[in-house]
């Protein structure tokens, strides 16, 4: 673990070069253990990969303070409760329709669409980081023979709940956006609902399964087909 | 309660208060004022409170008729400014009548405006803050930049004051600024003849800088690193793509990605390269977090025991 300066009331602490399981649980920790001992001097927090930010208020509190503290709340890490993280699962309506780059992906990896299907539903998915847009989870990670790359020219719009594979990591569009990534699904449950609490079904270091449900399902729980995938 | 009517919205008028905070574990950005310290005194002026809502107006061209009795002030980029044809003074409260016609001509130097009412706008926060984030849709009205016809609401206020701010603290705004930089986050690997070039060469700021970044043109920077994970991004922070060309994050950066980064600009200094027009020329010095620090401190320092002016 090593602690960088980040800004003039920030750092930025490394827990690895790589991410793992192991990793995230070790963030997840020290998330808890800052919320708790640093909390009159905290701002915000930023969980990534193998990576925590940590905004302190310079108006309260100097680097020393801010340092030495951060120190000693990285010193007795507990993973116990955060190595599994909680277990969410997310109901996704694959089918071409829902997911136009379905049969790319599957001529790639030369297997059939089912496959597919099948392997993505099959993975158990760590929320790594939480970014890019309002309520966009990165999960990962997907297994080789799915992992697909990014579309040369991302789309204009890709709709809400939209869920989708770039590299190894998959996704489910919290709004619509213009993406790049391959689109192999819908996904009926709302990412973030600013008027709803939580805001979000997940949290970094949360554990995510994909379950396959069919149209009347994915319509009975909220879903609409887009026109413009 | 009652408000003023947005006649024109002008180019991009966004409501906001101090920023966001505490909400990027959902991937929720700060928002807030590109130039805290106009912003500020425009609050100051009319005795309200450090985080009470304003109008951030960039490059001008807003016209607003009170439908209320209070007071306002206009601060940061020079702009002038009429209330029913006459030319009023920036960096001063002046009452205002229901009725009144404000008028916004458009910035000759500088380019953030900052207009406060007394006691502030009352937009309800969204997230804990009614800052505008227009990429995330969120604060303001509905997400988005002011739009004709749109009713922005506040109580009345008194008519009695009339403050200025000195002379001697009004910022001049020009075409170069100096930023002071901490290293910081992936510097070590950027080797020394590159921190030179980077801290020796001028660069000018171009048209593609927005409320999420400014990017700067000039001498490559240039670093071994190949591929790393995305990771937090600071306010300032210091991003440098591929192309070596600089981007300077701002409040409306995103809260994670994974370019090198060789440090953060402090916030007095951000706000100076938000009041820069495209081709002005900056340049870097790097500074320690200590001095970022005693800067900081003797800032608060400084503006706290400025005085206004009665008039």
């Amino acid at each position: 673990m090593k602690i960088e300066i980040a800004g003039h009331d920030a750092f930025i602490v490394y827990f690895a070069d790589e991410t793992s399981a192991k990793v995230s649980a070790l963030i997840q920790a020290a998330v808890n253990n800052l919320n708790v001992q640093m909390a009159e001097i905290l701002v915000d927090l930023v969980p990534s990969y193998a990576s925590l930010l940590v905004i302190y208020d310079i108006n309260i509190c100097d680097h020393f303070e801010a340092l030495k503290r951060l120190k000693l709340a990285l010193s007795d890490l507990n993973t116990v409760g955060t190595v599994s993280g909680e277990l969410i699962i997310l109901p996704v309506y694959y089918s071409i329709e829902s997911g136009p780059d379905l049969s790319v992906i599957a001529e790639q990896a030369n297997l059939s669409i089912e496959a597919v299907i099948d392997i993505h539903q099959q993975g158990e998915y760590r929320v790594y980081a939480i970014g890019f847009a309002p309520g966009f989870a990165y999960l990962g990670e997907v297994d080789p023979r799915i992992a697909a790359p990014r579309l040369t020219t991302p789309r204009l719009k890709v709709p809400r709940g939209a869920v989708a594979i770039a590299d190894r990591q998959t996704a489910v569009y919290p709004a619509p956006s213009p993406g790049g990534w391959n689109l192999i699904g819908l996904c009926p449950t709302r990412m973030f609902d600013a008027d709803k609490t939580p805001t979000m079904p997940v949290q970094v270091g949360d554990r995510v399964q994909f379950k396959a449900i069919n149209y009347d399902e994915f319509v009975s729980l909220g879903g609409e087909l887009g026109t413009e995938l | 309660m009652s408000h003023f009517f947005v006649k024109q919205p002008g180019l991009l008028t966004l409501i906001q208060d101090r920023g966001r905070f505490g909400a990027h574990n959902l991937g929720l950005t700060n928002g807030g004022p590109l130039d805290p310290l106009a912003f500020d005194w425009a609050n100051r002026l009319l005795g309200n409170q450090i985080n009470d809502t304003c109008l951030e107006v960039s490059f001008g061209g807003l016209t607003l008729e009170s439908q209320i009795d209070s007071s306002f002030a206009i601060t940061g980029a020079e702009v002038s400014c009429k209330v029913n044809g006459k030319v009023i003074e920036q960096w001063r409260s002046y009452a205002i009548k229901k009725n009144d016609l404000l008028e916004f001509g458009y910035t000759t130097a500088g380019v953030r405006a900052y207009l406060a009412v007394s006691g502030g706008f009352k937009v309800p926060p969204s997230f804990g803050s009614s800052a505008t984030v227009v990429r995330e849709k969120v604060g303001g009205l509905n997400g988005d930049k002011l739009q004709t016809g749109d009713e922005l609401p506040c109580a009345p206020g008194s008519t009695e004051r009339c403050l200025s701010v000195a002379e001697a603290d009004r910022p001049q705004y020009g075409n170069q600024a100096i930023l002071r930089v901490v290293l910081g986050y992936q510097q070590l690997s950027f080797e020394t003849v590159q921190k030179h070039k980077f801290f020796n060469s001028h660069y000018k700021v171009t048209d593609r800088s927005d409320r999420m970044g400014f990017r700067l043109e000039g001498e490559a920077i240039h670093t071994d690193m190949v591929g790393m994970l995305s990771e937090g991004i600071c306010h300032g922070a210091i991003q440098i793509p591929a192309d070596g060309q600089p981007i300077v994050l701002m409040n409306d950066r995103q809260t994670i990605g994974g370019y090198p980064k060789i440090g953060s600009v402090i916030p007095i200094d951000t706000a100076k390269l938000a009041q820069l027009q495209p081709g002005s020329s900056i340049k870097f010095e790097e500074i320690s977090l200590e001095d970022a620090h005693n800067i900081h401190t003797l800032h608060q320092f400084r503006y706290q025991n400025s005085t206004t002016l009665n008039h």
